[in-house]
């Protein structure tokens, strides 16, 4: 029973209000960076040539930092039970490989004419 | 913590955890297979319309019968701030569900009305953005980049949509006094759900209107 106790009680160990508030912050800041970068790729201007060749990498890590942080934080994937974690990052990984696998087929294969 | 206080807490199962809890996260995994397929689809046909109009880029295009000079249909500050407000609404959710487990009843209706305003701005924003769009001259079958954009972002809005009417049945039950802290439970089920509408939108956002 000692073991099935602890289990609750690792499952409700959520964070603070304060945490939360830190949490929606960063996420803030990074939805603004985010439509930074798309607009510094976008004008013309000394900064469009540095930031346009990478703006995709960019955009791509600073969704994949905001989508852990609301996976870990708000979805309490951090302190919950690794049952819930497999059920969520299983399927997500699945989901990468077709997205991926989807481009790759598009890109290099043509219907004959 | 005795036995009988944490059984009346958790109701024995094999794994220990909570069935209805475990459903929600099987279903969200399978929601992520779903909208990976939509997003795969509108990646593959993206930058493959013949005609008009086009997210970014002025084209040719078809309006009022005849073809056009159009402009890029996508306002980007607009839905920056739709972005914004739901990426709040997931911290105003996780308030209400803390509120709840606390049995601070306050705290709990407000933040969860926060969370349905927030949703029915986001749900305001998107109906405001396809009408504006059917005004360009921009149907769902107008092209390919109209059609995988409309099934892509229709479905995540019609989920926003069943998560605004969840969490308002909640607020309703919530008002009368009908979920104390034993049955945060049920908050927090749609508070996974809404998160899980929140992180698609993450991902949306910047694929879909960011990335030219």
């Amino acid at each position: 029973m000692d073991a099935h106790v602890t289990v609750h009680s690792e499952e409700h160990s959520h964070p603070t209000p304060g945490l939360y508030f830190r949490v929606a912050l960063i996420l803030f800041f990074l939805t603004a960076a985010e439509v930074a970068a798309f607009e510094l790729a976008r004008r013309p201007g000394s900064l469009q040539s540095v930031v346009g060749p990478v703006v995709v990498p960019i955009l791509l890590v600073l969704s994949a930092v905001k989508f852990a942080l609301v996976a870990m934080f708000y979805m309490h994937l951090k302190q919950d039970s690794k049952l819930f974690a497999t059920l969520f990052v299983f399927p997500l990984m699945i989901a990468a490989v077709i997205i991926i696998a989807l481009i790759i087929l598009f890109a290099y294969w043509r219907m004959p004419h | 913590m005795s036995d009988a206080a944490a059984h009346a807490m958790h109701p024995p199962t094999s794994t220990g955890l909570d069935n209805r809890k475990v459903a929600i996260w099987a279903f969200i995994g399978s929601e992520c297979l779903f909208f990976a397929s939509l997003i795969s689809t509108y990646l593959v046909y993206k930058g493959k319309s013949l005609v008009g109009p086009l997210p970014h880029e002025a084209s040719q295009c078809m309006l009022h019968g005849q073809m056009q000079r159009c402009e890029g249909v996508f306002e980007v500050p607009l839905v920056t701030a739709g972005t914004a407000v739901l990426l709040f609404s997931s911290f105003f959710v996780v308030l209400a569900l803390y509120g709840a487990q606390k049995g601070n009843r306050k705290m709990l209706l407000g933040w969860l009305s926060a969370t349905v305003a927030c949703g029915l701005f986001f749900v305001g924003m998107q109906v405001y953005e396809f009408t504006h769009f059917y005004h360009k001259g921009m149907g769902y079958g107008t092209n390919l980049f109209s059609s995988t954009f409309f099934t892509l972002t229709g479905f995540h809005g019609s989920h926003v949509t069943l998560g605004v009417i969840w969490l308002s049945t909640i607020l309703f039950l919530a008002a009368r006094g009908k979920l104390p802290p034993e049955k945060a439970l049920n908050l927090e089920l749609a508070a996974l759900y809404w998160h899980f509408v929140d992180v698609v939108w993450i991902v949306i956002f910047p694929v879909v209107y960011l990335m030219r």
